[in-house]
């Protein structure tokens, strides 16, 4: 390991920063005595950063470069002695995620100029990457990355094997069917970037600690007020979390946890001698995902490692330690990698070893990295999780933080690795310890679209679970929460998980039709249940008065009045996409997507006055939710009720509390999320059972019968329905969905983002949500979209797709996605007009392959059978104009 | 013609057999865990027995394998009488009293033993009669005889072995009317039999051997690796005291006929043994006894002929000598072994496989590149080899079944090739003698925890 150290962090970092390099160079002399630490911690700061590895410097980096001066990073070891000095250094903008995509390719142009920026070495190479495919499903997903990376300027192209054979004269290609080349891929010193990084964060006046340990931070009255350390209390106004595999440690250590969900694993890469004839240092790094490893050129040798299928979790019971010790090699355990070096490589079979290192990375639970803000201790910042890709997260990853932490909020959309969509039911130790073994693996594994996670499961149910299940439900799970996809009927074998991982079409095409078909033509029963639910009263009129604030909607509605509103932010944009029933003068019950759970508590508990008279309730658990769709819906539930529930009696968007069976007191809304005619019935959970068996008994003469989501996302997509999480988020304002009726500029009082909206409305929108309809796509032979595709008009790339559902009703596939104008010399970003939508020619990418499609800005009427209330007709009006 | 791997597993797992020391309240207080046994024939039918049991009047347990030669008549009497024997030898004057009184009342006998028995491993019911009287005959003797000092463990396995050797022998001269009987117990004096017998009492280990079986201490060392003591010596040529002792027993004029091609009288291969009356009785008792036995014995040239240079029988006995060790943390088994598997496997070999089988894959020794020069190929390839150890321990539920998958199956690599394993096992009845010899294993298990609180 020493040596290995010394050829690492070989740098000249000494260098920097006068005052920074006396503190620590004494240190570097004798790394095992504890030193006398000759400056003095300061007593306060603006931002204290806990961790120097490349997250924590990055971050530091950002914010002195936005300004922010009084930051203190510390660390309990030295800098960049974690992961970050064992990571293999290599940068990869290939992600399958468009976010981490951009955060990859911020990094590689960050640390190309970094050199020159700070004078730190770096070892910044730009090698360029080969991905290879051994079958024809990985050649596809290779090739939907390239489409994602071409679009946004990324050079890359699918090579045949032969070409990657002239790139790298190493690789064995008689099994390869193709290749993906991304020639601006990096090498980088991962810690002399770290280094590098601190360096410029020093300069600009960051104050560095080493060996300095954090032992928890305290919180009072929900905000970050400082951190207590081995060495004295710095109060703070700010904290981020950039511990690595420290960070879920160090979140509990406090009395008020932060759970920030991560687990271990041990990662294992090879080091060699040189080759007799040493490679060039500008040799392409080789990734093989089917023989699960990455090989790169190092000193003349190479360094290969990989993820294997059976990885070793560790620290579970949270074992700390000053270093990262170097952890025993496992030859054995590597074997299975070696073998698929040595048959991408067989050329290097008589290549001496260096060294085997073992160096742990942490992993999340859905492959995703974590940063934000905690959901319950404002100031306290995470960045950490980063599932064996630090380095090359670690520019853009520390960017957005510290926008998010200067501005609010970080100039891009990073939900999908937002702190907040995990909450306290991801952070057991036995959950993270089961799901990283499942997560690990998966960093090689084929993604397919709808692929879910075996591990972990069956943590939150229905009380209807086993009688779903027993009648042949599958599941999916969303926030812990067991769902059902689709129903497999009796007698009817599908294939098997692995087979049936496709991205063509997949086996429960013909299931999930006849569900759909049921919708349309009687009725079907889904369970709902996992939406969060949380209920909002008051003595007085505040609770009314905050909603109508934080609500663009108007809320002031007669009572039995269902509204669908945004919970927007300062800029127009949705923070949540929610309905809420007035149930009465001042209380109200509020229905909002899943994973919303604790973003949604988050944001209403910020933003509602500190009020004892105004109580919010997290509702989620006592209701079983049942969504009763179809024409024959109404008579289901009339029979059952002995209550007229005709539209003239039980309009649309209508709430009332009634009896079904003999169980009293359900609140039934008569709302889908789908645009079918139907009911939602939410059910104190002691009833669930006996409601769900009555509607069934009492269905039978209508022909009910289960039905699962992936029915109802083909109906909802199909009538150009938006769901927060996918569609929509906080960059997205109604205005540019199509959802002014939402929104009431004039309901005479203030609300959040309406001068944003206001602005919006006058000056035009800059993307618009637009639904696709697939010309020349046949579903049983072309590759299906997933979300994420490449949107083109008139041949030229104008957004991405952000979900899309085949339509059994048009029997063509439906996007659904943003288009931008942008301007063909400059880039500019235009404003999109009705006309810019409706006469442009286009395409989508799917995989390489481009598909016409025909835009719409409204759905097809003919979809809707049901009569609508006034607020949802005027839809058509705006379609009008 | 190759025999898949089933095949193969059907044949190695046919006798194999295991016993787990029970537990009591989740504990299990014995210092033994429990036992793994099996049996692989070469000769048809096998010559080769165990036997396992408990003893339920004084504490302890009673492992043994048992080689024959010349039939098997002899190792099955032994295996099915020597156990009685040393559980008599051990009893108490007051238990020997209390047995010998419900016999006389035709009372419910105390149970001795508690077998561990194999479907395979039969007893004669015919000659449980005579075998019991023989028993009783000893006991009433040691009743008599009551020293009133306490049973010494090695003096009761010497005194059990000759008493029993010495009642074969009479039960031959006397005979029986019963003309089956009659038959059997001719046979069993005229084969033979060596016996390697464990008795384990708490952490006391006493090691009974005649013959050239042997038994062998797995011992785990402090960085894991494993290590092999003998816990009894053979008795055959290759040991110079046993021949010492041979010669010293028999005029000096006889010294040069009595060891002949590392044999005695240039027959026997073992210099110890049950039964084998030929090389115990003089002359004249051999012609009697053959002359009035029944035809079967007379028409037998093997029993008609008298070996070479035979002047001062006896010239076998069946006197075991006793090894006593103190079990310590470190022992973590035993293997009883018939001569089969120590002609093809070394001891260390059998300690490792052992030892690596027993405590799991994890325990192999990790693999450090350290200051070698080792490139990737050597790696690979050391790396497949033990994964292949690793398959073939997977295979096995049984320690014994496994060391005969190395000791049958092994090539010069010491891991298994099934196509040597598959050749081994398809020979012809009358070749595989050529290539291998019967072979019976029994690995005892000990319990660490418990020996370590003693």
């Amino acid at each position: 390991a020493r040596m290995f150290l010394r050829l690492l962090s070989d740098i000249q970092w000494r260098a920097a920063h006068p005052k920074w390099r006396r503190m620590t160079s004494s240190q570097r002399s004798t790394s095992t005595t504890a030193e006398p630490h000759p400056v003095s911690l300061p007593a306060q700061a603006q931002v204290v950063i806990c961790g120097g590895g490349i997250m924590g410097t990055s971050v530091a980096y950002h914010l002195s470069k936005m300004g922010w001066k009084d930051i203190v990073l510390l660390e309990q070891g030295r800098l960049a002695a974690g992961t970050t000095r064992f990571c293999a250094g290599i940068v990869s903008t290939a992600r399958p995620v468009s976010i981490e995509l951009k955060m990859a390719h911020y990094s590689n142009r960050l640390y190309q100029q970094l050199e020159q920026e700070t004078g730190v070495q770096t070892g910044y190479m730009k090698t360029g990457s080969i991905s290879l495919a051994q079958t024809q499903d990985r050649l596809i997903s290779l090739r939907r990355i390239a489409s994602s990376l071409n679009v946004m300027g990324i050079p890359c192209e699918i090579i045949s094997p032969k070409k990657a054979l002239q790139l790298h004269p190493l690789i064995n290609i008689h099994d390869l069917v193709g290749a993906m080349y991304v020639p601006e891929d990096a090498l980088v010193s991962s810690a002399n970037v770290s280094l590098a990084l601190a360096t410029a964060a020093s300069r600009n006046g960051v104050q560095i600690h080493e060996r300095t340990c954090v032992s928890h931070v305290t919180i009072q009255k929900g905000r970050v007020t400082g951190v207590e350390t081995d060495r004295g209390r710095i109060q703070c106004e700010y904290f981020v979390n950039c511990a690595g595999q420290w960070a879920y440690e160090l979140g509990h250590s406090g009395e008020e946890p932060v759970h920030i969900p991560l687990h271990a694993c041990e990662h294992f890469y090879l080091l060699t001698h040189p080759v007799k004839e040493p490679l060039s240092s500008s040799l392409p790094t080789v990734v093989d995902p089917d023989g699960r490893i990455y090989i790169r050129n190092w000193q003349g040798g190479i360094l290969s490692g990989g993820f294997e299928k059976n990885p070793k979790p560790l620290f579970t019971e949270g074992r700390n330690q000053l270093e990262i010790q170097n952890l025993q090699e496992d030859w054995d355990h590597f074997g299975p990698l070696l073998d698929a070096l040595l048959r991408r490589m067989p050329g290097l079979e008589a290549l001496q070893i260096m060294q085997l290192v073992n160096c742990p990375e942490s992993f999340t639970p859905d492959m995703r990295c974590i940063m934000g803000e905690s959901p319950t201790a404002q100031g306290y910042f995470v960045l950490a999780g980063m599932n064996s890709a630090g380095i090359s997260y670690g520019g853009g990853a520390g960017k957005y933080l510290a926008e998010w932490i200067v501005n609010g909020y970080p100039s891009e959309n990073v939900w999908p690795l937002d702190l907040k969509r995990f909450g306290t039911l991801q952070s057991s130790r036995t959950f993270l310890r089961h799901r990283v073994m499942e997560v690990m693996p998966l960093m090689c594994d084929l993604k397919v679209p709808r692929w879910d996670f075996q591990t972990g499961r069956q943590l939150r149910t229905s009380p209807l679970y086993d009688r779903l299940d027993a009648q042949g439900a599958r599941w999916m799970e969303k926030h812990g929460f067991e769902r059902v996809k689709y129903f497999v009927p009796p007698g009817n074998d599908l294939l098997d998980l692995d087979h049936s991982k496709t991205f063509y079409k997949p086996d429960w095409f013909d299931i999930v039709g006849s569900e759909v078909k049921c919708c349309k033509e009687a009725v079907c029963v889904i369970d709902m249940s996992s939406f969060t639910k949380f209920e909002i009263s008051s003595t007085g009129d505040q609770a009314l008065e905050s909603l109508q604030y934080l609500f663009s909607n108007d809320l002031d509605v007669p009572v039995g009045h269902v509204v669908h509103t945004g919970m927007l932010n300062e800029k127009g944009g949705y923070e949540n996409d929610c309905s809420i029933a007035r149930l009465s003068k001042r209380s109200f019950f509020m229905i909002s997507p899943t994973d919303q759970q604790v973003h949604c508590w988050a944001w209403l508990k910020s933003h509602l006055p500190d009020d004892s008279n105004l109580v919010l309730e997290d509702v989620t658990w006592k209701y079983t939710a049942l969504n009763l769709i179809g024409p024959r819906a109404v008579d289901v539930l009339s029979e059952l009720s002995y209550a007229p529930m005709t539209a003239e009696h039980f309009p649309s968007l209508f709430c009332k509390e009634m009896s079904v069976g003999y169980a009293n007191g359900i609140r039934v809304m008569s709302i889908t999320h789908t645009g079918e005619p139907g009911f939602v019935l939410y059910i104190p959970i002691e009833y669930a059972l006996h409601v769900y068996n009555e509607v069934m008994n009492m269905g039978q003469k209508y022909g009910i019968r289960n039905a699962g989501y992936y029915a109802l996302r083909s109906l909802r997509i199909e009538k150009f329905f938006a769901f927060w999480g996918q569609d929509l988020d906080a960059f997205t304002t109604p205005m540019e969905c199509g959802r002014e009726f939402q929104v009431k500029l004039d309901k005479g009082v203030p609300f959040l983002g309406q001068e944003a909206l206001w602005e919006q409305k006058q000056n035009g929108v800059y993307k618009r949500f637009t639904m696709f309809i697939l010309e020349d796509h046949d579903t049983d032979m072309d590759l299906w979209p997933w979300w994420g595709e490449p949107i083109f008009r008139n041949g030229r790339y104008v957004g991405k797709t952000t979900s899309s559902a085949y339509s059994y009703t048009l029997e063509r596939h439906v996007c659904l996605g943003f288009v931008h104008h942008f301007d063909e010399k400059t880039g500019e970003e235009l404003v999109v007009t009705t006309d810019f939508i409706n006469q442009g020619e286009y395409e989508i990418d799917i995989a390489g392959q481009r598909f016409q499609a025909k835009a719409k800005l409204y759905p097809f009427s003919s979809l809707f059978t049901q009569r609508r209330r006034k607020d949802e007709v005027e839809l058509s009006g705006y379609q009008r104009e | 013609f190759y025999l898949t791997p089933s095949q193969v597993n059907s044949i190695l797992k046919a006798n194999e057999y295991s016993f787990k020391v029970p537990e009591f309240d989740g504990k299990n207080v014995s210092s033994v865990l429990g036992f793994d046994s099996n049996q692989l024939p070469a000769n048809a039918p096998i010559e080769d027995r165990r036997s396992a049991a408990t003893c339920l009047q004084t504490r302890g347990m009673l492992l043994g394998v048992f080689d024959g030669h010349a039939g098997c008549a002899c190792a099955q009497a032994v295996s099915e009488r020597l156990f009685y024997y040393i559980a008599v030898s051990l009893l108490p004057h007051e238990t020997l009293l209390e047995i010998e009184n419900a016999v006389e009342s035709g009372r419910a006998l105390l149970p001795i033993l508690q077998w561990h028995k194999h479907p395979n491993d039969y007893f004669s019911k015919e000659a449980s009669k005579l075998y019991f009287n023989s028993l009783r005959t000893y006991w009433q003797e040691l009743i008599d005889l009551n020293s009133g000092e306490t049973t010494d463990v090695r003096e009761a396995l010497i005194n059990a072995f000759k008493r029993l050797d010495n009642d074969i022998s009479l039960e031959a001269q006397v005979g029986d009317p019963n003309s089956f009987l009659n038959y059997l117990v001719l046979r069993v004096a005229f084969s033979g039999a060596t016996a390697c017998v464990a008795h384990v009492d708490g952490v006391d280990l006493h090691i009974a051997n005649t013959g050239d079986s042997r038994a062998m201490l797995g011992v785990q060392e402090e960085d894991g690796s494993w290590s092999a003591v003998n816990l009894s010596y053979d008795h055959n040529a290759q040991n110079e005291h046993e021949v010492e002792r041979v010669k010293m027993e028999h005029p000096k004029s006889e010294e040069k006929s009595l060891v002949k091609q590392d044999r005695l009288l240039g027959l026997l291969m073992p210099f110890r043994a049950f039964g084998d009356v030929k090389f115990k009785w003089s002359i004249e008792l051999q012609k009697r006894v053959v002359e009035s036995g029944p035809d079967q014995l007379n028409d037998n040239e093997y029993t008609k002929f008298i070996p070479p240079n035979y002047h001062t029988p006896p010239y076998l006995t069946a006197e075991p000598e006793v090894i006593h060790h103190k079990l310590r943390p470190q022992d973590k088994f035993l293997v009883l072994a018939t001569d089969g598997l120590w002609e093809t496997m070394h001891r260390q070999d059998v300690a490792r496989i052992v030892g690596e089988y027993l405590t799991g894959v994890h325990h192999q020794q990790p693999i450090a590149v350290g200051g070698y020069k080792v490139t990737l190929g050597q790696m690979r390839g050391l790396l497949t080899e033990r994964r292949a150890r690793i398959s073939s321990v997977f295979e096995d539920q049984n320690a014994a079944t496994h060391l005969i998958r190395h000791a049958v199956g092994n090539n010069e690599f010491g891991t298994v090739d099934h196509e040597r394993l598959s050749k081994m096992l398809s020979l012809p009845e009358e070749l595989a003698r050529m290539y291998r010899d019967d072979i019976t294993i029994i690995v005892v298990q000990f319990n660490s925890h418990v020996i370590g609180a003693y």
